[in-house]
Order: C-alpha cells, then structure tokens, then sequence
C-alpha cells in the first residue's frame, strides 16, 4: 500500500506543507480498507488515531441505551473524523461506521501529536479544522432542541398531505419534498429530520412506505404539531 | 414506474460515492456524471441522496393521508 503524497496534500492538515515536511507526514500515515458496515471506531473506547477518508464514506453516530441513532456528520474524501478524541485525551466521542467500502489513511495519536510539535503549518491547519466542526456541531446542538423540530416537522407534513390547496389533484402535478427541503422548510439538519421521521412513525402517525410519507393517523401528527385538531 | 431517486447531472461531479453505498445498483455513469436506472430492488433507503457531496441526488418524498383514513376514524 502506497501512500500518496497528492492524497495527503488534498487534506485540510496538510495544506501548505512543502514536499520535505510532506514526506514526513507520509512516513506516519498508514493504509486502512474497511468494508461496507464495518466499524471503524467505537465510542468510549480509547482513542488510537486520527482517522482520513481517501475513498469512500464513513457515518459518525451516537446511539442512545434505546438504540436510537443520532447522525453527528458523514464524513467524506479529504475530511478526517476522531480527531477530538486524539487531541483531548479522552475516549472515542462516537462511533464511526463505513457506508461504503472505504480507504482511509490513519495516524496514530502517538505521531499526530509529533507532528503538531514538529510543523507549525499543521498546528494552524489543525486549528482551521477543528473551529469548522466546532461551528458545525453547534448548529447541530441548537437543531437537537429535537421535540422542537418533530413539531414543526409534523405541522410540515400536515400542510403537505390531503387537504392541503392541492389535494385532490392529480399525484404528479403534487409538490414533493426532498429530506433536504424538509430540512429547509423547518430550519434544521437532514441528518435531524431523518430521527425525526422515525420518531413520528413511533408514535404512530405515519409510515414510510417507499417514496411516500403516509400520514397514518392526523389527530396524533396534529397534536404533535400543536395544531389544534380540526 | 418506479419512482427512483433523481440525480441533476449538472450539480454531478462523478466522484461516485453513490455507486458505492447503493445495494441496488441502481447508479451508472454515463461519462463523467451518474445517471440512476429504474432498479425493482431501490427501498429508497435515501443513502445515495445523504452521501452526496454535492447535492445532486434527490429522493422526493409524496405526502399523503392514508387511504380510507377517514372512513377508519369513524
């Protein structure tokens, strides 16, 4: 397995680096290849290394004690994942699974603090990254205020189902929603509106069936809209 | 016809990491971008639309109310 020195430059740490400071990055780096499903990390064991997505995709998640899973980022080509974990100390802050087959590069903690000691240009580098999860992952606190956005996800799907100005029309002249859209429309994350789907299939007040969300049951969707039923 | 996600050539880049996390097979690349082929198998899993770098999967969802829901409520 060779590792790619253009690779290594594509990534955000090591923007900058001349071809002698690249080289001792390249010395560190190891080839992982993970399969479909497989798990990379798993949270609250102890942190080994600094993860790099080459090819591929890896989903970053928590899970609740009720097995509930929360999607924290998908992270893709160039972008690295447990990098909190390698420079605070503590254990993995999540689990990581592959959603294809993926090849990532790989840093021990060991080395990545070395290399921080050693080469300024990646400190700063380090620095630019970690603030861009930080403000990703603040925007997603702020969507998690959850029932919040079931609410408004509800109200949603209940301006968007029968006996909205459309219905009755024919199925292909009606609007359809994209999770994105919906994500949109509500003020939130696609990765948010997906738990928020299946906590309203739960609750029993639709289905997913296919490419249809079927509002099963109104008066359940209405009050977990705050909609006063009609 | 099956309803399938839809991919907006122009927003494609052809990394294809679409191929990759579909079970279906449902993505092809025609040139440089992806085009998605009418797969019986697709259980609009929306992995496609969520891995996505760029935006150009869409998996639209219809919202409807059930059928005979009225009916079943009296």
């Amino acid at each position: 397995m060779v590792i790619e020195a253009d690779v290594l430059k594509s990534i955000p740490y090591f923007h900058g680096l001349s071809s002698e400071e690249l080289e001792a990055v390249r010395a560190r780096v190891f080839e992982q290849v993970v399969d479909r499903n497989d798990m990379v990390i798993l949270e609250d064991e102890p942190a080994q290394a600094v993860y790099f997505v080459v090819s591929g995709a890896i989903k970053v998640f928590k899970t609740s004690i009720e097995g509930k899973e929360q999607v924290l980022c998908v992270v893709r080509p160039g972008e690295s994942f447990n990098d909190v974990a390698v420079f605070d100390g503590g254990p993995n802050p999540a689990s990581a699974v592959a959603m294809t087959p993926t090849r990532l590069y790989v840093i021990s903690k060991k080395d990545v603090e070395k290399l921080l000691r050693e080469d300024s240009i990646i400190a700063t580098n380090v620095i630019g990254v970690l603030a861009r999860k930080v403000r990703h992952f603040v925007s997603l606190v702020e969507d998690l205020s959850f029932r919040h956005v079931t609410g408004r996800l509800a109200k949603l799907l209940l301006e968007y189902a029968g006996d909205h100005e459309w219905a009755g029309t024919e199925s292909t002249s009606k609007p359809k929603l994209t999770q994105q859209e919906m994500a949109a429309m509500v003020g939130t994350a696609r990765e948010v509106v997906g738990r928020s789907l299946k906590a309203l299939e739960e609750e029993g007040a639709i289905r997913m069936d296919r490419h249809r969300i079927v509002v099963t049951n109104k008066k359940i969707l209405e009050r977990m809209s705050g909609v006063p039923a009609a | 016809m099956l309803s399938m996600p839809v991919v907006d050539a122009l927003l494609c880049n052809g990394c294809g990491l679409c191929l990759t996390v579909c079970d279906c097979e449902a993505f092809v690349f025609v040139g440089n971008v992806v085009q998605v082929i009418e797969s019986p198998d697709c259980g609009y899993c929306t992995d496609c639309e969520s891995i996505c770098p760029t935006g150009a999967i869409h998996c639209p969802f219809e919202v409807v109310i059930e059928e005979n829901y009225e009916i079943s409520i009296e």
